[in-house]
């Protein structure tokens, strides 16, 4: 549960995954933002680098999911940013996430940081908010279920 | 594709948990066990019915059972029901690693 912790979406629930691939940002920016390329390692897809377009990746589908991501892009910027929403499911069962990939430069190539954030508080104000992540939460629990083990 | 979602048993526990007085009210009762709503309002820093209206929420997500006794009602969790949660968590992350060696894979192939 080490991946989970807190983010720039104050209070939001993320996951983050980060490597570091052994080439230059221009060429990771392509794979991340040039659509045939996308559909080699992510999954089919009608993806445009262009904020504001509606877009879905397409798998096979499966138990509890008919393989389809609905999403829209939301920040280019380009060798830096891609962020996109990832939604799955219907609307009332279904789950909105935001999906965004950072690229910095590290030794020997590009770090690439991926964090799925989703689930902010619903109601402002509430003092514990910033104080209570859900970093602290897992935190917590993980401690409670060694305990009963 | 080690992607699997279930989307309406974690849809709710996520959003019960969105809350970051839920989801302390909820570690609480995980830590001390059985509470009431008294002690349990006493802790949490917010009015009464505000505590029964997230406890309301919890437990449509299953999180918590209540027993009532005498006029007391007392609340105790439920942590098995964050295991849509959990899963979720080990699946997507699973997923993106997944999809890293992918990449990778990929940009080995790629033209410099």
């Amino acid at each position: 549960m080490s991946t989970a912790a807190n983010n720039p979406v104050e209070g939001s629930l993320t996951l983050v995954v980060e490597r570091v691939f052994p080439h230059p940002p221009e060429k990771l920016w392509r794979a991340l933002t040039e659509s045939p390329l996308v559909a080699q390692w992510m999954m089919n897809n009608d993806f445009e680098a262009v904020p504001g377009h509606k877009f879905q990746f397409r798998a096979d589908p499966m138990p509890n999911w008919n393989g389809i991501v609905d999403c829209e892009v939301l920040v280019v910027d380009p060798q830096k940013r891609l962020s996109y929403n990832w939604g799955v499911g219907n609307a009332e069962s279904g789950m909105q996430w935001v999906v965004a990939l950072t690229l910095t430069p590290a030794d020997g190539g590009t770090r690439l940081r991926m964090e799925q954030s989703g689930f902010s508080p619903d109601q402002k104000g509430a003092h514990q908010g910033a104080s209570y992540g859900w970093k602290r939460f897992f935190g917590g629990l993980e401690k409670l279920m060694g305990e009963m083990e | 594709m080690v992607l699997s979602v279930k989307p309406a048993n974690a849809h709710f526990v996520f959003r019960a948990l969105a809350d970051p007085t839920r989801r302390a009210i909820f570690e609480q009762l995980s830590r001390q066990g059985e509470q009431t709503v008294h002690a349990l309002t006493r802790h949490a820093g917010v009015s009464q019915p505000a505590v029964s209206k997230h406890l309301t929420v919890l437990k449509r997500a299953r999180l918590v059972q209540h027993r009532r006794e005498g006029r007391e009602t007392h609340y105790r969790a439920q942590p098995d029901a964050l295991t849509p949660m959990v899963d979720w968590l080990r699946d997507y992350g699973a997923f993106w690693r997944d999809r890293f060696d992918r990449l990778e894979t990929l940009l080995e192939r790629m033209k410099p």
